[in-house]
């Protein structure tokens, strides 16, 4: 998974405050290529081992990735594109229309805070592979903390170039983000198959009872959660929440030309979120097999060990092209929020958050949480515009509120927000419904509440009464 | 010029991926694999990003 993380596609600080004009808009290959591209990324080089480390079964695995990348896909095509096409306008001046601007720059902390997040786990990745000529302590499934100060060295040196070039040259990196995906989903295709051998795999027709016995046992290792069939799946569909059910790709689909591209989204599910997911869990395997069940967890040195050198610069690359980016629109979120700040003090500030941040590997332990939660918090702002746009004129409610009303903070949506995490969070710790299947009563709780408040602070044709 | 930067460039993508496959048949040994796959590393950055970034956005304008 990754958030918009290149610009081979449509450019996104265009037209912010305006329909996008039909002579701007995109054909259907520029959709292709940035989807596939976006979504093979640093966190494919985590995401394939910790299933692996928890235990999925072979089945599960690729059933439940099969499902749940279609319904991702379905969600990108049938409810994000629709709406991106018809209203052709960026999440952020659409969510303003809807709850105020105000409301949006609440909505842009939080956006950036969990950019930086990512952004720091993707540095930590790179980190694992750059410390091999120093022979780091690498961290294990269990590490939160920094390993070593040669760690945090190594952080904060790649934190800070990355900061740096995140401040001088985004365009330059997002060109050199389009030279490396290709190559990228070679290695990660070539690294696996390579490493099959070794793991008893000479043939194809092997390869299905190998991965029952060695890669997807159905056995987690030691302190580690045991992960389903429905985990597999709802992450699937879930780890992109904030782009399509969330709706930040109202940004990137506004540009197309029909909202059938949405559909064009299959290309990075079933490249990076299964090809690459499959053979980064392949790695780990014969990791673990080599290592006799090492509780290390490093993408660097499992990448080195399959394909050479060419497979640690893949970590550097892949963990770099993806924080640098991302910095970079953290940068851009808060830059809303204080416009008369520099915007190179703004990304310098999200550097530093970042990089202390990516000291932890916590965040790479804890990639598959952090991801689930990452959409499940910005998903009920997608809940709303869906809801604003779909069900508001049948439940007789004005559509775009504040826009319409002159209304700076929308109170029906802040408290949806509200309501939808808090009842989340009460599913979370009352009933032990883990973090991965929340989002999905959370979409309905968060559209029914949106309707509710609506409705009642803001009847139609009356004044606001909160 | 531009074609010949071109054809190095798939080399490089065919010397990331073929030995990968020869490995798997059993023609060749890993170290070998690797050192290829290093080789191919360095012809793919070194050729792609003089024309695969034009390509894009000729694409793009095509697009259009």
């Amino acid at each position: 998974m990754s958030p918009q993380t290149q610009n081979t596609g449509p450019a996104v600080n265009e037209y912010e405050r305006e329909p996008v004009p039909a002579s701007a808009q995109k054909g259907w290959r520029s959709f292709l290529g940035m989807y596939a591209g976006e979504h093979t990324a640093g966190t494919e080089f985590v995401i394939g081992p910790l299933f692996v480390a928890h235990g999925v079964g072979a089945f599960d695995f690729f059933a439940g990735l099969i499902l749940g990348n279609i319904l991702a896909v379905l969600s990108w095509g049938l409810m994000t594109a629709p709406i991106a096409t018809s209203k052709r306008m960026t999440l952020y001046y659409q969510l303003e229309r809807i709850c105020g601007y105000k409301m949006v720059s609440i909505y842009n902390v939080v956006n950036a805070l969990m950019f930086c997040f990512l952004a720091g786990s993707m540095i930590a990745v790179s980190a694992t592979a750059v410390g091999i000529p120093f022979n780091l302590t690498m961290p294990t499934l269990t590490t939160w903390l920094p390993t070593s100060l040669g760690w945090v060295l190594v952080v904060l040196v790649i934190g800070f170039l990355t900061t740096l070039v995140a401040i001088k040259g985004y365009n330059q990196v997002a060109r050199f983000a389009n030279v490396a995906a290709p190559w990228m989903i070679l290695i990660f295709l070539s690294a696996a198959l390579a490493i099959l051998p070794e793991l008893g795999v000479t043939r194809f027709s092997e390869f299905w009872a190998v991965a029952n016995k060695v890669i997807w046992t159905g056995i987690p290792l030691e302190g580690v959660s045991k992960f389903s069939f429905w985990h597999v799946l709802f992450f699937a569909w879930f780890c992109n929440m904030a782009m399509h059910i969330g709706m930040s790709d109202l940004t990137i689909l506004r540009y197309a030309k029909s909202w059938k591209y949405g559909f064009l989204s299959f290309s990075g599910m079933f490249i990076g979120h299964f090809i690459a997911w499959i053979s980064s869990g392949i790695l780990y395997a014969a990791f673990l097999q080599s290592s006799n069940f090492s509780t290390e967890f490093a993408p660097g040195p499992i990448a080195y060990g399959a394909a050479g050198v060419a497979g640690a610069v893949c970590v550097v690359v892949a963990g770099w092209s993806t924080a640098n980016p991302t910095i970079y629109r953290a940068g851009l979120a808060l830059q809303g929020v204080f416009p008369k700040m520099k915007t190179w003090k703004v990304t310098a500030w999200v550097g530093a958050v970042t990089t202390i941040a990516a000291c932890f590997p916590a965040l790479v332990m804890k990639l598959l949480d952090f991801v689930a939660l990452y959409g499940l918090v910005l998903m009920p702002m997608g809940a709303v515009i869906f809801a604003d746009f779909y069900l508001s004129p049948k439940f007789g409610i004005q559509q775009e509120m504040a826009y319409n009303r002159n209304i700076s903070f929308s109170n029906a949506t802040f408290f949806t927000w509200l309501i939808t995490l808090a009842v989340c969070l009460g599913l979370n710790l009352g009933f032990g419904i883990d973090i991965f299947f929340l989002g999905l009563p959370g979409w309905f709780i968060a559209v029914f509440t949106f309707l509710i408040l609506s409705k009642t602070l803001y009847p139609k044709g009356k004044e606001a009464l909160v | 010029m531009k074609i010949l930067l071109i054809i190095i460039s798939y080399i490089g993508l065919a010397l990331s991926i073929i030995p990968s496959v020869l490995v798997f048949l059993g023609k060749i040994d890993m170290q070998t694999n690797t050192t290829l796959m290093a080789v191919g590393m360095v012809l793919w950055f070194g050729t792609s990003p003089f024309w695969i970034n034009s390509k894009t956005d000729k694409d793009n304008a095509a697009d259009n």
